[in-house]
């Protein structure tokens, strides 16, 4: 099998330049029923998050009297990805980026002013193109927001990649299957912290930190988009 | 729950001081011992221990169907049992988020460094060798992740390929030993009271507030992470931990190859 080569004159093959993003929408608040919620629209993904609470926690026992417990659960829609029809119910995989990604919240959501009580945060990935928790993290955020739970800050993210031996900003599927490592990472721009870090794939101490600095720079325009998101759920339409 | 709190207490008040719980540096690991090869019936296997904690690895072949994306390649588990032995609080029952990370983990830190040639593992059209790596987690002391690494590595390290003829495995011949292209270790940091221990001990780790765990390879490299918890970290951590990951990876791998 040949190689394929995905990064032509710094041009990769979706035309995007190292350091540029997909294109982005969010919308907040698409959802009735749940406290909060939010849609995001980052390249071909198309992922919802909602979030319930804070309510009674459940079970009974698993109160805590002194905090909100946060529940996380992200899940992959059978139908989300380009190949065969996927099982239903969570993986390994989907168990795993559900526990890292409510450790995040359980980081900036104020729990201790909810105690004896439960945050439920869902993310369901309806079409997947490469870094889906990201993303879902992204919109989760959106979407606590839009529940009016309070936090220390509106978190978000970006994963860089190592494709053709190059440092990508935001891996896309292709980049993801082709590229030889991957590197999720949520920050706070606020406290300027890592929230969440994974890597698979051999790179150099010096490679990871230029990845880290390239997540706080796109973590900038991103939160751009998350607030405006926010603003624009108020926006009162004129009617004629 | 109470005897947490005062095991919590206890480690923040010495840690305050600059000490652990338990006399060593913030920076040091418990001794660490491994056994290769103590299964005849299993093709790899080992067993790590740092400080008190265990986990016994074992490795097994079977003959699969290999991956769609990677026709001519084996495939390659890793699985991880918290055994109700381990741990009062460890429970019978499907695995939970907990040592499904631990196994993600590991694997990962395998996979990414391509410790194993998956090229090697191809049979014939549509048949390859799966090697099943199965973490047995036999007592839980703390800082399960790292031993659970050496485990998996020790194992591999010492694994035989049994003789593959007329579409079976033969299973008392072997064509000899797995090849290993490199090593990958972890090394497993707790963020407790904003202090940075390397290798926590049980009653650090009910004190933590969240882990970074880096996996390091042969050739300077780190090859897998793992950030776990609701602790935040800085860049400057980031970057002094990852320097120290390698450097303890060199010496936790001298000690698989030894």
């Amino acid at each position: 099998m040949e190689k394929q080569i995905l990064i032509k004159n710094g041009i990769r093959n979706d035309g995007r330049g190292i350091l540029d993003l997909r294109p982005i929408k969010i919308t907040a608040g698409v959802l009735k029923k749940a406290d909060g919620s939010a849609m995001i629209e980052w390249g071909k993904n198309k992922i919802l998050a909602a979030v319930y609470g804070p309510r009674e926690a459940f079970p009974k026992h698993a109160a805590n009297p002194n905090r909100a417990n946060v529940n996380c659960k992200y899940s992959m829609a059978p139908f989300s990805s380009l190949e065969e029809h996927g099982r239903s119910g969570p993986n390994r995989r989907a168990i795993e980026i559900g526990k890292v990604a409510k450790h995040v919240f359980e980081n900036v959501i104020l729990t201790n002013q909810f105690p004896k009580t439960q945050i439920d945060i869902s993310i369901e990935i309806l079409q997947s193109d490469g870094g889906t928790r990201i993303a879902g993290i992204t919109a989760a955020a959106v979407a606590l927001a839009d529940a009016g739970i309070p936090m220390k800050d509106l978190v978000q993210g970006v994963s860089v990649g190592k494709v053709d031996g190059q440092l990508v900003v935001d891996v896309d599927k292709i980049e993801d299957n082709l590229g030889t490592s991957d590197i999720p990472v949520i920050v706070s721009l606020r406290t300027n912290e890592i929230l969440l870090f994974q890597l698979d794939g051999m790179l150099e101490k010096k490679e990871i930190e230029t990845a880290i600095d390239y997540s706080f720079e796109a973590a900038k325009a991103v939160r751009a988009l998350q607030i405006e998101a926010l603003k624009n759920k108020y926006v009162v339409e004129e009617s004629g | 729950m109470i005897m947490n709190e005062v095991k919590e207490e206890f480690v923040k008040e010495m840690l305050k001081t600059g000490k652990r719980s338990d006399g060593r540096e913030l920076l040091q690991y418990r001794k660490i011992k491994l056994e290769k090869g103590l299964l005849p019936n299993a093709e790899g296997s080992c067993l790590a221990q740092i400080g008190d904690s265990k986990v016994l690895a074992g490795v097994k072949f079977d003959i699969v169907e290999p991956y769609k994306d990677r026709p001519s390649e084996g495939v390659f588990q890793v699985n991880a049992e918290f055994l109700p032995l381990a741990h009062p609080e460890f429970f019978a029952g499907p695995p939970d988020e907990r040592s499904i990370e631990l196994a993600r983990v590991v694997d990962r830190g395998i996979r990414s460094a391509d410790c194993v040639n998956a090229k090697k593992l191809y049979l014939e059209e549509g048949k390859a060798l799966g090697i099943y790596v199965d973490l047995y987690i036999m007592d839980h002391c703390g800082n399960l992740i790292d031993t659970a690494a050496l485990a998996a590595m020790g194992a591999l390290l010492n694994t035989k390929v049994p003789k593959y003829e007329e579409k079976a495995l033969i299973r008392t011949e072997f064509t000899g030993k797995l090849p290993i292209v490199r090593s990958a270790v972890v090394s497993s940091f707790e963020k407790i009271d904003g202090k940075l221990v390397l290798d926590a001990n049980d009653e650090e780790e009910v004190s933590s507030e969240g882990r970074l765990s880096l996996a390091t390879c042969d050739g300077d490299l780190l090859c897998a992470a793992q950030k776990s918890g609701k602790a935040s970290f800085s860049r400057e951590e980031f970057s002094s931990l990852m320097d120290i990951a390698l450097e303890k990876g060199k010496e936790l791998r001298n000690l698989l190859n030894g």
